[in-house]
Formats: structure tokens, C-alpha cells, sequence
């Protein structure tokens, strides 16, 4: 069922060792807790076990009648006290040292949750971009037997450079999300409103998945996270290749668009980013999401309706600002597409442009 | 306390009167044992309902991909059934063992407010009903967790959330009259001579879970109100847009909810503390410290409640803080078991059917606490958050811990309630097959939890495949035994073997003691002597 290649194994017991030195720490905590309970499970048990076996009316045993004993008492409290002490004092270094993301962070990568994808922005390098889950695992959710990665992949992975401390800023523009990867053992959640940060540095090269673990909405289960570590000059090639990607986006934006160059860019675009609600198909949620076939904003021979719920969202609902998401092609094939797909036929092309004087 | 004027007041015109003919008098009832067994029967009701919603979960996580529900289904799925369970099956069977039970355990001839008794029942269908209701609405029930975190809970809920909402208060008023019943019973209905450190210790346990009940509701009324009125007449308690805080709803919520998980907790211990002694014949170790144990558990359990919240970007000294208080529970939760195990030893043990729920509950509790202190380390907290380990951890503390103390507490006094003992032969069945199922359905999600599962996902990455279908097969199996449970419930209530009024050779309390098997309907107008 399982592929060799995959970083985890089947009947996987322990927690994930991490590829970051505060995440050995957490591992090597959990690890010290976790014997702790074993020790003291085998104390208690065993005794139970051995006055169970011993104990007992079949063997002929007569009841003693003691019923308190104070020494034994203040025992049993004072030695758990004890070794809690000796469990609070590595923790709260380690804690300490896990809340402090801000010194000598040296890229900032700002996160945000969105329903139910996320959008990556490097701060200081201009790039911004959102990653889906990939259309292979949307592909095969009836039977994903063989698929590799099944509900673990992306669009578009964040690249990352080994061996540098790494600050993600978190935040969320709908509902609170919580950005995790076990690897890197970071877990914060995204709060819409609030920013919050935590820290890694990845000591390896390699690819490092995870998944949102805050209950979101319907598709929770599918925005998964995957981060390429990489050495810095790949990395540095990796930047200079998006920036010189986002620089061509703008200058096609400008251009005037085909029909049919709008509506087959628009299928992408809309499955990915508009088919968890409205359906593949157009047909919606009854009661939850609106049908985008036959929806009167859709049919409207006037456009600007359409354009502004899309690139807006809808204050109040789960409709979201995909001006904040997707850039003006996008945005504008995917009206298109929703114009003249999904069972609807209004004749029109939306221009990127007109998008942009939308903004 | 005013125990004479009770006596006094007893229903003189009740005397030897039976119960009503037909189905009224299960609706106008005042009898503390009507009004118990109206509540037990409501909890079994709610168990086989939620439990058939886990039944769904379990059959959509048997193997990747999404074969049976769709994800929005799948996730009403999850939120109602942690909400019928927790309010429809675990609380109401406390509450109908302390009706049952409390009056005859101090003495009393009933409870002290039987009519609100009648009224704090007969809320509850109405509660649930509405509840359930919202599974056939368009747009579908809450979806949102059984924690329904805001905003998702507001803005981004569906429109049945309103009929949720007033289900919460629905239970919120029945629990809080519930309560002052048991406290105002307790207080002033015992027996002359049973004095509060006479008292058994499910009567201790229940006075305070009672006040931290009458503590907590309200807040629970609080954060469902607050988020009606966000959602309907502009306020922004908890949006940020508005000035509001999510956050906030956190907070406010587990204020409630971690005083809630000892609601569900401490009246178990009062049961097993009655096992225990029983089979093992010989008295309770540490009587007086597992009654100040019980009270620091309960105070405790309002200082803790951030630790549900360690990945929400709380200041490091709040999670040091909550870190601290936390782990401080496992020592009056040590003590109990320690005090349990040192009650069997140098025992005369023998094992029937409650006693053997009763150990299976000190041993799998004890599973439970332990990962309970786990997760209350905040650092590592940050990796198990969210995921199948706190799905397990809370499962061994609520299945095995407050479930097996119900199931335990039936079988040891529904011989005294019905005045037949229970096949002994289909108990023990019922324990090993329950007891093997519910470690194969939950102990792995221990390992999927710590090797990266999250909680709440209608479907999961391949490698966590094995250990899900074999929960699976464990759900199945351990949800067929509580069918078979209510084969033996019935079976009892119709017949079988007549019980002694000891019932049990070990068995002490009024209840044993004072009173035939089954008891009268008005028993105790007459208080008892007590030793």
C-alpha cells in the first residue's frame, strides 16, 4: 500500500523525529514523559496485578481491615510533586526557547490560512503565492490505493534554505487554521485578526509534509503543507526564478486574453480554488454554498456584480477576497470560465485588466 | 443540619402508595427512582445514538479515500456525536444514578425538589430532540466540533447553529436544576448521624460536582449567547473584524469545558470507590483523603483550562503558567488510584461483573491520566495538539474511565434497583468483549496521533492506513457489545435470579444495609439508624 520512498512508514509507534535542534528537544521530552509514565504504569500495575493474583477469595484470602495510613499518604503525595518538578524544569526551558521565533530570525515567511488552502508570502523577497492540494490526490479520492503522497501534496511547495533560522508569521483570513509540519515540529495556529509567529531550523535537506490540524470547515482534511529544504544556493536560484515568473505574470496582464485561452486557464483555476464549494460541477451545497449554474450574478449581462463578489468576497460569509489570493489572469480567467462553463453560456470574456481597475 | 425537619416533613400521605398506572406516570413523576430510571433510559438512548454516529466515522476511516459520506457530513458527524455523548449519554447517567441513589445512600425519602426534579428531566427530550433535528435541515447540523470554535461556529455556520444553540441552554437550565436539587438533598435530606464524613463517597463526588456544574453552566449559556448575538444582531465578541476577539471564545469555552471534564469524572470516582471495598472486602483506603483529593481536583480544574490552548499564541508566561497547574492535577488524580489499589491489597477479592469494569476503569483511567500528563507539557503539547493522540487520550478517560464506572455502577445496583441479579455468565462476556474491543479501537490512535494524524479529517494519507482499519474493527466490535449490554439490561429488568437485599457479601451503605431488594417506591419515610 505503501511506497518505499515515502519518509514515513506503516505502523509508524513514536512521534516524528524532527529535522530541527527545538524539535529534538520536544522529541527528547516526550521521550523522558513518556518513560516516566512507563515507570510509574509498571509500579501500579504491578501491584494491582500481584494483589489480583494474590488476594483473592479463591486462594483463601482474609481481608486485613487498615484503612489509612498518613506516612504512606504524604508519601505518595510529596514523591509525585517531586518528579513533576523534575518534568516542569527541562520544560519550561524548552518552552522558553520555542516562543523566542524574532532573534537572529533570518527569513521571514508569512503564512496565511485561508478555506482550505494557504498562501505563502516571503516578506522580503516579494514573492507570494497559494498552494492548493494537488489535483493527483483530488483525482483518486475514491480509491487513492498506490498514490503516493495521497493528501500530502501541493500545487506549489515552499522552498526553504537549510541551516538558517526561519520565522513564520501566521495569520488567517476566514476561520482559525493551525499550520503544522511534524518535521520541522511547528504547529501555530492562524487566527483571523491576530498574527502569530514560531521558528525552525532545518538541519536537512529534504521534502517535509504536513497538514492542517484546526478544524476549519468542510475541507479540513485536505490543505496540506509540503516545504522543500534545499541548500541556499538553490534556494537563491529558486527566488530569483519566481520573481523573474511573477515579473512575466504582470506583463501578460496587460495583454488582451482569448475566450478560449481564458476558459481553459479558468477550469484550472477554478477547480483549485472554487470547486470545494461550488462543486466541480457548478452545482454548489444546498443551503451551505451557493450554485455558481443558473446564479443570477453569474448570468447578469453586466459583469461588475460578478467582479466584485469574486475579487471582494461577501462580508459575513464564507465568501472570500481572491484579490488577496490570485492574481489578475487568474482571477479573470476563472470569471470567464464560470461565465461560460459550468452549464452557463453568457457570451463574454472578463480581461485581466479589467480586474486590475477593479482592484 | 436540618435533618429532623425533613424527617419530620415526610410524606405521610404518600404512605405505601405505588406508582401511577400507565404512561403518565412516567410524565408527571416526582419519584426520585422514576426520574432515575427516566435518565438512564435517555443516556442508553443517546449512547446507541452516538454511538451509531461513531459507527459512520469509523466506517469512513476504515480505508483512504472517501468512500461512504462526503467531508461536510462527515464533519456533523464528528460534532454531534461528541456533543450527544457528552450531554446526552455521559452527564444525564450520572444523573440518574444520583437520583437513584443519593436518597437512599443518605437516608432521605426522596430528593429534595421533586418537582423540579420532573421538570430538569423532561427538558432534556425536548433538548435533544432539537438537537437531532438539525441533522435534516438544509445546510445540515453543526459541523463545527463539539468545542464549536468561533468564527467558524458563527459567520461560516450553518443555519441550523440557532436551533444548537438553544439545545445548549436547554441542557445548561436542566443541568443547573439538577444540581441544586443534589446539592439542596445532600445539604439537608440526610439521615440523623450522617454526618458529612460518614457520607459515601459517590455522595461526596456529587456534591461537588454539583457546585462546579452550577459554576460552569452559565458561562456555557454565556458563550452560546454571545455567539447568537453575533451572528444576528451585529455584536463582535468574537470577530476580529469588529474588534472582537476568537481567541476569547476559547477561553471563554474551556473555562467551561475543563471544569466539564471532571463533571464527568468525579461522580465515576464516587462509583468505583463504592466497588472497589466491596469486592475486595475490606474498607476504603484513605476515606478523608479522597474526599480532599475530589475537592482539590475540582478546585484545580478552574485554573487549568488555557492548556487546551497552547497553540494559540498565548504569552509564554500564560503557558508556563497553565503548564504548571496542569501537571499539578496528576497529584490528587495519583493519590485515588494509589488509595484504589491499596484497597485491594491484602483483600479478599473476588470478581463479578462490576468489579471487573471497576478494575478495567482503574487501569485504562490510568492509561488516560497518563497521557493527560503528556499533553499538559506545553512544549511538546505543540506536537500532539489536535491530532489522534488527544483523540485517544480523551477517549480512554471518557469511554473506558466515565462509561466503564456507568456500566460498573449498573450492574452493581441494578440487583438492588430491580430486585434481580444479572446474568453473570453475559456480564463477564460483556466485560472481556467490550474491554478488547475499546483497546483495539483507541489504543492505536496513541501511534497514528504521534505519527502525524490530525483530528477531525473525513480521510488521511496512506500511512496511517493499517493502524485506522484495525480502530475500525475495534469500533465495530465495541459498539455490537453495548447492543449486547442492552440485551442484558432488558433480560435484567425482566427477571432473573432474586437478588438478596445485601446483594453483594462485601457490600455496605444504606442502601444495602436498610433496605430490601428491590426497594419500596417511597422508601426511607422513616429515617434509618446510622452507625
Amino acid at each position: 500500500m505503501l511506497s518505499m520512498a515515502s519518509a514515513q512508514a506503516a505502523y509508524q509507534l513514536n512521534m516524528t523525529e524532527s529535522v530541527t535542534p527545538i524539535g529534538r528537544q520536544l522529541y527528547g521530552l516526550h521521550m523522558l514523559v513518556f518513560g516516566i509514565c512507563v515507570v510509574i504504569g509498571v509500579g501500579v500495575f504491578g501491584v494491582m496485578a500481584w494483589s489480583i493474583f494474590h488476594h483473592r477469595k479463591s486462594k483463601g484470602a482474609v481481608p486485613a481491615d487498615f484503612h489509612e495510613s498518613t506516612k504512606v499518604e504524604v508519601a505518595w503525595t510529596v514523591v509525585p510533586l517531586l518528579i513533576l518538578i523534575g518534568i516542569a524544569i527541562p520544560a519550561t526551558g524548552t518552552l522558553i526557547e520555542l516562543e523566542d521565533a524574532k532573534t537572529d530570525a533570518e527569513i521571514t515567511l508569512q503564512v496565511t490560512g485561508i478555506q482550505w488552502k494557504w498562501k505563502y508570502t516571503y516578506v522580503d523577497e516579494g514573492i507570494s503565492f497559494v498552494s492548493n492540494l494537488a489535483q493527483s490526490s483530488r483525482d483518486v479520492m475514491k480509491d487513492p490505493t498506490g498514490n503516493e503522497n495521497y493528501l500530502l501534496e501541493v500545487d506549489n511547495p515552499i522552498v526553504l534554505p537549510v541551516n538558517k533560522k526561519i520565522r513564520f508569521l501566521f495569520h488567517a483570513d476566514d476561520v482559525i487554521h493551525a499550520w503544522w509540519v511534524p518535521e520541522l515540529a511547528v504547529k501555530q495556529d492562524a487566527i483571523p485578526g491576530f498574527i502569530n509567529d514560531s521558528w525552525a531550523i532545518i538541519e536537512e535537506p529534504g521534502v517535509y509534509r504536513g497538514q492542517c490540524a484546526e478544524l476549519c470547515g468542510k475541507d479540513h482534511g485536505f490543505m496540506p503543507i509540503v516545504v522543500n529544504a534545499v541548500s541556499e544556493a538553490e534556494y537563491q536560484e529558486w527566488v530569483a526564478g519566481m520573481q523573474a515568473e511573477a515579473a512575466a505574470a504582470a506583463s501578460a496582464a496587460t495583454q488582451e486574453w482569448s475566450m478560449a485561452d481564458l476558459v481553459e486557464r479558468g477550469e484550472t483555476v477554478y477547480q483549485a480554488n472554487c470547486s470545494a464549494c461550488h462543486g466541480p460541477t457548478g452545482a454548489g451545497i444546498p443551503g451551505a454554498f451557493p450554485a455558481i449554474t443558473g446564479s443570477s450574478i453569474v448570468l447578469d449581462a453586466d459583469p461588475a456584480a460578478h467582479i466584485d463578489i469574486v475579487v471582494n468576497g461577501k462580508a459575513g460569509t464564507a465568501m472570500a477576497a481572491f484579490k488577496n489570493q490570485l492574481n489578475d489572469i487568474d482571477i479573470a480567467a476563472a470569471l470567464t470560465y464560470q461565465r461560460n462553463g459550468l452549464g452557463n453560456s453568457v457570451g463574454d470574456t472578463i480581461q485581466p485588466s479589467t480586474i486590475a481597475a477593479a482592484r | 443540619m436540618s435533618t429532623e425537619i425533613a424527617h419530620e416533613t415526610a410524606h405521610d400521605e404518600h404512605h405505601d402508595h405505588g406508582p401511577a398506572k400507565g404512561l403518565m406516570r412516567w410524565v408527571t413523576t416526582t419519584n426520585h427512582k422514576d426520574i432515575g430510571t427516566l435518565y438512564l433510559w435517555l443516556s442508553f438512548i443517546m449512547l446507541l445514538y452516538g454511538g451509531a454516529m461513531a459507527m459512520v466515522i469509523r466506517l469512513e476511516l476504515f480505508q483512504p479515500g472517501l468512500q461512504w459520506v462526503e467531508p461536510h457530513f462527515f464533519n456533523q458527524m464528528t460534532t454531534m456525536h461528541g456533543l450527544v455523548m457528552v450531554f446526552g449519554a455521559i452527564m444525564p447517567a450520572f444523573v440518574g444514578l444520583a437520583n437513584w441513589l443519593l436518597p437512599m445512600m443518605i437516608g432521605a425519602p426522596d430528593m429534595a425538589l421533586p418537582r423540579m426534579n420532573n421538570w430538569s428531566f423532561w427538558i432534556l427530550p425536548f433538548a435533544f430532540a432539537m438537537l437531532a433535528s438539525t441533522t435534516f435541515m438544509e445546510g445540515g447540523a453543526p459541523a463545527f466540533g463539539w468545542t464549536f470554535y468561533a468564527p467558524l461556529s458563527t459567520t461560516f455556520a450553518p443555519a441550523s447553529t440557532d436551533f444548537f444553540i438553544f439545545a445548549v441552554h436547554l441542557m445548561g437550565i436542566s443541568s443547573v436544576m439538577g444540581s441544586i436539587n443534589i446539592i439542596a438533598t445532600i445539604l439537608n435530606m440526610r439521615a440523623p448521624g450522617m454526618t458529612l464524613m460518614k457520607m459515601p463517597l459517590f455522595v461526596w463526588t456529587w456534591l461537588i460536582t454539583a457546585y462546579l456544574l452550577i459554576a460552569v453552566m452559565p458561562v456555557l449559556a454565556g458563550a452560546v449567547t454571545m455567539m447568537l448575538t453575533d451572528r444576528h444582531f451585529g455584536t463582535s465578541f468574537f470577530d476580529a473584524a469588529g474588534g472582537g476577539d476568537p481567541v476569547m471564545f476559547q477561553h471563554i469555552f474551556w473555562f467551561f469545558g475543563h471544569p466539564e471534564v471532571y463533571i464527568m469524572i468525579l461522580p465515576a470516582f464516587g462509583v468505583i470507590s463504592a466497588i472497589i471495598p466491596t469486592f475486595a472486602r475490606k474498607p476504603l483506603f484513605g476515606y478523608s483523603s479522597m474526599v480532599y483529593a475530589s475537592a482539590s481536583i475540582a478546585i484545580l480544574s478552574f485554573m487549568v483550562w488555557a492548556h487546551h490552548m497552547f497553540t494559540t499564541g498565548m504569552p509564554v508566561a500564560g503557558e508556563l503558567y497553565f503548564m504548571y497547574a496542569t501537571i499539578l492535577i496528576s497529584v490528587p488524580t495519583g493519590v485515588k488510584v494509589f488509595n484504589w489499589v491499596t484497597t485491594m491489597w491484602k483483600g479478599s477479592m473476588t470478581f463479578e461483573t462490576p468489579m471487573l469494569f471497576a478494575l478495567g476503569f482503574i487501569v485504562m483511567f490510568t492509561i488516560g491520566g497518563f497521557s493527560g500528563l503528556m499533553l499538559g507539557v506545553a512544549p511538546v503539547d505543540t506536537q500532539y495538539h489536535d491530532t489522534y493522540f488527544v483523540v485517544a487520550h480523551f477517549h480512554y478517560v471518557l469511554v473506558t474511565g466515565a462509561l466503564y464506572s456507568i456500566i460498573a455502577a449498573f450492574y452493581y445496583w441494578v440487583p438492588k434497583w430491580t430486585g434481580h441479579m444479572y446474568d453473570e455468565r453475559l456480564g463477564k462476556i460483556h466485560f472481556w468483549w467490550s474491554t478488547i474491543a475499546v483497546n483495539v479501537l483507541f489504543f492505536p490512535q496513541h501511534f497514528v496521533g504521534l505519527a502525524g494524524m490530525p483530528r477531525r479529517i473525513p480521510d488521511y494519507a496512506l500511512q496511517f492506513a493499517e493502524f485506522n482499519q484495525i480502530s475500525s474493527i475495534g469500533g465495530f466490535a465495541f459498539g455490537l457489545a453495548q447492543v449486547f449490554f442492552l440485551y442484558i439490561v432488558i433480560k435484567t429488568i425482566r427477571g432473573g435470579e432474586k437478588a438478596t437485599d445485601r446483594v453483594w457479601e462485601g457490600a455496605t451503605g444504606l442502601e444495602f444495609e436498610q433496605l430490601p431488594s428491590p426497594p419500596p417506591y417511597h422508601s426511607f419515610n422513616e429515617p434509618p439508624p446510622v452507625k
